[in-house]
């Protein structure tokens, strides 16, 4: 009994200091993001691998999230005769909910997981003890652009994912299933900028903060072995999905309740 | 900070470092006399990394000080310790090259990170690294090209870019044919006399170490067991020094790890 409670409080222990640790990694990462402001290629660089090459994944997947959401509304909305609606349901929903959702779980498993898998690379490799001994701060050099790229793309694929998203919509609910373009698009404009849109990229950019951190932690906390590693990129995708879905509770309740 | 000593670069007292309840090192002292190659030699397990990570202030101890330079490692600031380091070199055991850069950014790396060199100078000056190393030719090479010996060339000339004071080497010859044992051992030798430069190997091949080491020192069990010239280290009666030496399988250093009675498992 007593070894029980004895391992419960060690794992609780051990929760608390690894919070402990990510904060501090965080702070350090944080001021390492200033001197990126005279070595912007440092972040260009980041951008593009965690940018640019999560475009193809988060196009195809908003093509189908729209042309579901579109085909899944018309079967519903039919029933009742107001298919007019469906440009408002399809942007409303990708807007507020399914954009900064899926954009940033699908970023916690295209670009996370490499981020994660990266860093804890570099670690067991001693990359990381080579920068430190050569007087080089690793979470300067390595982390803070990788960070401050998360926190850039992924409002940015989000925006991307809802525009391909209300396309996909068009392509089922407009040319396949012949409902009127004129208002399919104009109901679409009731969409609220200042409460849909910009409440969507609020949360994006906390998602994409989030999962990032969790990515970068992740990795660079790893044990440096190959199992290591491993555990690093599942933590990576699990805890970033998991954040995210976790977080879009709470913002939705902030903002839209 | 004190006066630096003229005599010793690296001063190392009283200290103790401990893993868990297991003391890794228990009271040594050791000192690492300027412009020689000093090797630290052991069985494996022995702590020989820790000890280079120590002396780096990668890790700090829980008693005793290492000085460098007249540098107390332990109270130094994040930046005091950054700035020593810029003055120190290290040679890892895997190379530890940054794999997504080439043979020539990862020479130049240390140069870009702490100078405003042109890169006109910075390239002459990579080059000359490289050629010291012999590697001129392989400039344009990424890591995952490279052998095991001549990644750790490319590491040698990364560490010595920044012309430091003293290169820490972490075993240095382990892995390598003897074509790049031989090579290995000659360019510390050569490095260390002409760049005059104060070594420490890291290490437990004893004959490539002796051939090229001015002093060592044998640890094991957490103790300083020997220390001496090769010549004397050779002849010490020490049932360590000699089990180390001459590769004995049992001694002080047993061959069996401690278990329970044999009989009674096999029973």
């Amino acid at each position: 009994m007593f070894g029980f409670f004895q391992r419960q409080g060690q794992a609780v222990f051990a929760t608390f200091a690894r919070l402990g640790r990510a904060s501090f990694f965080l702070w350090h990462s944080l001021i390492g993001i200033f001197s990126l402001i005279k070595r912007p290629l440092l972040l260009i660089q980041q951008l593009h691998y965690v940018g640019v090459r999560s475009l193809s994944i988060i196009l195809v997947s908003g093509l189908f999230v729209g042309m579901v959401l579109g085909l899944q509304g018309y079967t519903i909305l039919v029933n009742f005769g107001v298919t007019e609606s469906l440009g408002v349901m399809v942007s409303l929903t990708l807007v507020r909910e399914l954009g900064p959702v899926l954009t940033a779980i699908l970023f916690a498993g295209r670009a996370g997981s490499a981020l994660a898998a990266e860093i804890g690379l570099m670690k067991s490799t001693e990359q990381l003890s080579a920068m430190e001994m050569m007087a080089v701060n690793p979470l300067h050099r390595i982390i803070a652009p990788r960070l401050l790229a998360g926190i850039i793309s992924v409002p940015l694929l989000t925006l991307i994912f809802n525009a391909v998203g209300f396309l996909g919509g068009h392509v089922v609910v407009v040319s396949l299933l012949g409902v009127d373009v004129g208002s399919y698009w104009g109901t679409a404009d009731s969409v609220d900028f200042y409460n849909d849109v910009m409440n969507g990229i609020i949360k994006s950019m906390v998602f994409g903060f989030v999962v990032t951190w969790i990515a970068v932690f992740e990795g660079y906390d790893t044990a440096p072995t190959a199992e290591g590693v491993s555990r690093a990129t599942t933590r990576t995708v699990v805890n970033g999905a998991l954040a995210t879905l976790g977080l879009d509770f709470i913002l939705t309740a902030l903002m839209f309740s | 900070m004190k006066p630096a000593n003229s005599e010793q670069l690296v001063e190392i007292k009283d200290l103790c470092f401990y893993r868990g309840e297991r003391a890794i090192f228990d009271h040594i002292n050791m000192s690492i006399p300027r412009g020689k190659i000093t090797a630290i030699m052991g069985p494996s397990g022995t702590g020989k990394t820790t000890l280079l990570r120590l002396i780096g202030g990668q890790i700090i101890p829980e008693q005793g000080e290492v000085w460098v330079d007249g540098e107390h490692i332990g109270e130094l600031s994040h930046k005091g310790l950054y700035q020593l380091r810029k003055r120190m070199g290290i040679l890892f055991q895997s190379g530890a090259l940054l794999t997504d850069l080439n043979v020539f950014d990862n020479v130049a790396f240390p140069l870009r990170e702490h100078s405003d060199l042109p890169d006109a100078l910075i390239k002459t000056l990579v080059h000359m690294k490289l050629q010291s190393v012999g590697l001129r030719g392989a400039v344009k090479l990424m890591p995952s090209e490279l052998s095991g010996g001549m990644a750790r060339r490319v590491a040698l000339a990364r560490a010595i870019a920044l012309d430091p004071m003293i290169l820490l080497y972490d075993e240095p010859f382990t892995g390598q044919d003897p074509i790049s044992f031989g090579v290995l051992a000659r360019l510390i030798r050569s490095l260390n006399d002409a760049l005059q430069l104060t070594s420490v190997i890291v290490s437990h091949d004893v004959q490539e170490t002796c051939e090229i080491a001015d002093y060592l020192y044998i640890i094991a069990n957490g103790k300083v067991v020997g220390q001496g010239t090769p010549e004397e280290l050779y002849q010490s009666d020490s049932p360590w020094v000699q089990q180390f030496l001459k590769a004995k399988p049992d001694g002080p250093v047993p061959f069996h790890y401690p278990a329970p009675d044999y009989a009674e498992d096999l029973i």
